[in-house]
């Protein structure tokens, strides 16, 4: 479904804040992958995403989106493909939009927008059952505008957006970073049901050990803009958060500095 | 005060002709975020156009507005194609346009800086049937306004919309944004042309200086629309571009209030140019003042 093929990206070449972002990176995923990516500060983990996501042109090396070579496409271009949910949730939505607006803006992604109307009623009569899945009560406010909502109803509405259109991969970058653990989680079981009914390709980035173990069918740790460490099925179910924090030193050679992944 | 209410009219009709103008900015400035300064040169290219059309080429009053406001679109397509081509940062670009627009106005006006229509022509817009040409204006408005409102109910208005809104979120959605700014700067330039071409047909000349500060008015006109109507608009659409025009004329009313009780014109734009400041200023010192409020009430809250 995916293959990032001995993608590079280095930022700032040839300044002194030269940052060798992706070095050689390779990764693919099966249909109906759901991964978890784990990794220190700056491992490359949001830069993978963005690699994918098409938000820069990357240096070397080739992307395939279900067989289709995206690397000359630009962000826009891409969108047919993906669904995305970025670490701010303001990112995700038009917050002077309705909420209905917003979910039909998402509707015509990879489509033609023309001079038709922007939303039909059959449309809404759509958006509200979708809303219903979110259990959030969104289903009675379509028309409210979205900057009036929480930032875990916002993260709630993108993932909707993201995966309305029923993409090729789901881009989760940090999704729950930034709420509260009891709105994060709730966040969490709307992405699972989101991609189990769906049958979604996922990637999530995460900071916390236990969604990354308890979440997905496989697990890819990143350092230095590589892949150091990838397990899937039986074994990652076993995986606990100290043999994670082993695993890291073992193979990068390194202590485990990131307080914020030991905390969790 | 007899001359003060004869005074009335025609600035009312100055006004909603600015009110025109303001929705063009209201566009750029509220739908697109970006302040867009082609409009101080686009107003002329409007003017210029019309005139010289209908003086010079003899062609029909609709003709030369029309052609007016096309010119307003080019105008609006180069400032576009500057921000997202070349990527120079919004005001530049305005700022480049607005200056290429100088030489392009003196050059279709043939040279010269004040071109007039002859006095004994009559259009549908004159100071001298002024009942007929504010009912004009205000039907003028009404379709500017109806198609506006179903402009940005299409999928392609929503669009623009959503561009302006978050550039991010725009983007995942497979959205165009370059070409989205593109479009907006076209149809606000559009407007504000069209409506350079109708203040043409009422002060009955056309002037390459008309423009100066024509931003200022533009934004006093958005910014006075949604302070005095704000309550009223709630978030209909078709009602804030209402009030955007309803700001306009009471800019003009104020605006002619002022020269009546004897002010120096010459320090009109300095005022008008003051207010706008000040009434930009206002949400920045709102949240400062009330932020710090707000800290506080927090640190209470912690202690």
């Amino acid at each position: 479904m995916l293959e990032l093929n001995n993608v590079r990206k280095t930022f700032n070449i040839g300044t002194i804040n030269e940052k060798k972002a992706l070095c050689g990176l390779n990764l693919h995923l099966n249909p109906g992958d759901f991964v978890t990516v784990i990794g220190g500060n700056g491992a490359g983990k949001s830069t993978m995403l963005n690699a994918v996501a098409g938000v820069w042109p990357i240096d070397e090396g080739e992307i395939i989106i279900d067989g289709v070579n995206v690397n000359k496409l630009c962000e826009d271009k891409r969108a047919k493909y993906l669904g995305r949910v970025f670490q701010d949730p303001m990112n995700g939505t038009a917050a002077t939009m309705e909420i209905q607006e917003n979910l039909a803006i998402a509707a015509r992604r990879g489509s033609r927008r023309t001079l038709k109307w922007g939303i039909s009623r059959k449309e809404k009569d759509e958006y509200r059952e979708l809303l219903k899945i979110l259990d959030l009560g969104l289903e009675d406010r379509m028309t409210a505008k979205v900057g009036l909502l929480s930032g875990g109803q916002r993260q709630a509405l993108t993932l909707l957006m993201a995966s309305i259109k029923k993409p090729k991969i789901l881009l989760l970058d940090e999704h729950t970073a930034a709420l509260d653990p009891k709105t994060a989680a709730k966040v969490l079981e709307i992405s699972q049901k989101l991609i189990d009914e769906n049958n979604l390709t996922a990637m999530m980035v995460t900071h916390n050990m236990k969604d990354a173990i308890a979440y997905g069918n496989r697990l890819v740790m990143m350092h230095e803009g590589r892949i150091i460490f990838d397990v899937s099925g039986e074994e990652k179910k076993k995986l606990t958060v100290d043999a994670l924090i082993q695993k890291f030193s073992q193979t990068s050679g390194e202590e485990f500095s990131n307080d914020r992944a030991l905390l969790n | 005060m007899f001359t003060y209410f004869t005074s009335l009219p025609p600035a009312i009709a100055q006004g909603i002709i600015w009110g025109i103008m303001a929705i063009g900015v209201y566009l750029t400035y509220k739908i697109l975020d970006m302040a867009d300064l082609t409009v101080d040169g686009s107003i002329c290219t409007g003017m210029a156009v019309c005139t010289v059309l209908i003086v010079k080429a003899g062609t029909p009053t609709w003709v030369g507005i029309l052609c007016a406001m096309l010119a307003g679109m080019l105008a609006g397509l180069v400032t576009g194609i500057f921000h997202t081509a070349f990527g120079i940062p919004p005001i530049l670009s305005g700022i480049l346009t607005q200056l290429i627009l100088w030489s392009v106005n003196l050059k279709i006006m043939g040279g010269t800086s004040n071109v007039g229509y002859p006095f004994n022509k009559e259009f549908f817009i004159s100071t001298s049937a002024l009942g007929m040409t504010l009912l004009y204006l205000v039907l003028i408005v009404a379709l500017i306004i109806g198609v506006f409102y179903w402009f940005f109910g299409t999928e392609l208005g929503s669009a623009v919309r959503a561009t302006g809104c978050n550039l991010n979120m725009s983007r995942a959605q497979g959205i165009n944004t370059d070409r989205t700014k593109v479009l907006g700067l076209v149809i606000s330039n559009g407007i504000v042309a069209l409506s350079g071409a109708i203040l043409s047909l009422f002060l009955g000349f056309s002037d390459a200086n008309a423009g100066r500060g024509a931003i200022v008015i533009g934004l006093a006109a958005v910014i006075i629309g949604e302070a005095l109507f704000s309550r009223f608009t709630k978030n209909n659409f078709a009602l804030k571009l209402t009030a955007v025009v309803a700001g306009g004329v009471i800019y003009y009313i104020v605006y002619q209030t002022v020269i009546f009780l004897g002010l120096d014109t010459t320090y009109l734009k300095l005022l008008s140019a003051l207010l706008v400041a000040v009434f930009l200023g206002l949400p920045y010192w709102k949240k400062k003042y009330l932020g710090k409020h707000e800290k506080k009430k927090e640190a209470k809250k912690h202690a």
